[in-house]
């Protein structure tokens, strides 16, 4: 989440205090990421320093009652930001992923036991962000946005491990050696690159 | 009170060599106002649960009651006028009679009970109406969407007064807005007191409900814990 442009998107409606821009922000992102005002003003500081905002120039007025305005440069910087695809396309090296990929091989663990505790922990997480949904979201498309992504994406993982648990199942006697296959050349240069996968 | 009961239930298909076990020693307990997601892989025994708790089948062993009244004690006739006026199901493909309108289907089950068709067409248009869907009452099933068909087969599944809800996958044929919609109106239920069990593998559904339980190979493997409240997660996020 980058506390830059959105605060360059609150002032590209005008100029605002700080201490407005962090409750705007706050408002605006349904409340679910807090932001404290040092984080406010020393971000401010940097947009600054980068010509991207303007702060009043009368010194007197320092502090919450200072007021900061956008750029050109930063209107520019701000749509190029929205238009930039954010970087979700190589996949993170997600810990769960790694932690069932070592419960296969650890001797005296039950790999499918270790997928359903996270299968739990994650439903349970849903539920609380379901009844935020029924409770608070209505009536507020911002928090009803913020939630939905957060659903969409606990879902993926428990989707993931309903695939992991089937695959592992029909794996059966067999995962032993599917686990070392001779052939092993492991994935291809190019794509060991662009997933991160450092060579032995 | 407990509007579902299973003590010890199982259920063995086959014998001998070609003996499988759909589900094995199942307690399962659903009071009123409560809503029950069971979570599993296709072949655990999700669908068997559901039949079993709906008086459709009957167990190998273990006691089903419903209501307070033991399954194993009654007749067929006694099961299925229990089926006719205390248990409502929904099943994915909806199941809606393709030659009756909105209104005829949904009223169906009570005059299979022996209401007059007057009466039964009242409570159908109330069922209906309660669901937000008064203007398709006339409507026959094919003149409707997923989402619509779907929400007529739950408006048949409560109508008359419903203790029990027992669902089947009823998002499955529908897109995320009317699957979204679809259990809204299960959850309301509940909070009028209905007893509902819905069968699901999909968590974004499961998370509704206010207990979820895990099936593998016919068991009951894990089940959530209570759900705590929002704060708890609105606190933990913090932003970089």
């Amino acid at each position: 989440m980058s506390v830059r442009h959105a605060l360059l998107a609150l002032l590209s409606e005008g100029p605002k205090y700080g201490l407005q821009l962090r409750e705007e922000f706050e408002a605006r992102t349904g409340e679910v990421w807090p932001l404290n005002v040092g984080q406010v003003y020393t971000t401010l500081q940097r947009l600054e320093r980068d010509g991207l905002v303007e702060s009043d120039t009368d010194s007197d007025t320092d502090g919450p009652q200072k007021g900061f305005r956008i750029t050109k440069a930063g209107q520019q910087e701000l749509a190029g930001w929205l238009r930039t695809p954010s970087d979700i396309a190589s996949p993170p090296r997600d810990e769960l992923v790694m932690k069932i990929l070592v419960a296969l091989r650890v001797p005296g663990i039950d790999v499918r036991e270790v997928i359903q505790v996270h299968r739990r922990y994650l439903v349970e997480l849903m539920q609380q962000w379901t009844r935020i949904k029924e409770t608070e979201a209505e009536a507020d498309l911002s928090l009803a946005l913020v939630v939905d992504a957060e659903l969409f994406r606990l879902d993926a993982v428990v989707r993931w491990l309903d695939d992991a648990d089937g695959r592992i199942k029909r794996a059966g006697a067999d995962l032993p050696a599917q686990l070392s296959p001779p052939q092993a050349r492991g994935v291809s240069p190019s794509l060991r690159l662009r997933i991160g996968v450092k060579k032995r | 009170m407990s509007v579902l009961e299973m003590h010890g239930v199982s259920r063995v298909y086959g014998q001998g060599a070609a003996e499988v076990h759909a589900l094995t020693d199942i307690d399962l307990n659903v009071e009123a106002g409560a809503m029950v997601a069971v979570m599993g892989p296709s072949g655990s025994g999700k669908s068997t649960l559901l039949t079993i708790a709906g008086s459709l089948e009957d167990p190998t062993s273990g006691e089903v009651v419903i209501g307070g009244a033991a399954l194993a004690k009654m007749s067929r006739n006694d099961k299925a006028r229990l089926r006719r006026r205390t248990i409502g199901f929904v099943f994915q493909d909806f199941n809606l009679l393709p030659g009756l309108t909105a209104a005829e289907n949904v009223a169906l089950p009570l005059e299979l009970d022996g209401m007059s068709a007057r009466k039964a067409r009242v409570a159908g248009l109330k069922a209906l109406d309660e669901l937000g869907l008064g203007a398709r009452a006339s409507n026959f099933p094919d003149q409707m969407s997923g989402g619509e068909r779907q929400r007529v087969a739950i408006a048949r599944a409560l109508v008359g007064d419903r203790r029990l809800l027992l669902a089947d996958e009823p998002s499955g044929a529908l897109d995320s807005a009317n699957g979204e919609a679809v259990i809204r109106l299960i959850h309301a239920a509940c909070k009028r007191g209905v007893a509902a069990v819905v069968v699901t593998h999909d968590a974004q559904l499961a998370s509704w409900a206010d207990r979820v339980v895990f099936l593998r190979d016919g068991r009951v493997t894990d089940r959530t814990s209570p759900p705590q409240g929002p704060e708890s997660l609105l606190e933990q996020e913090q932003i970089r």
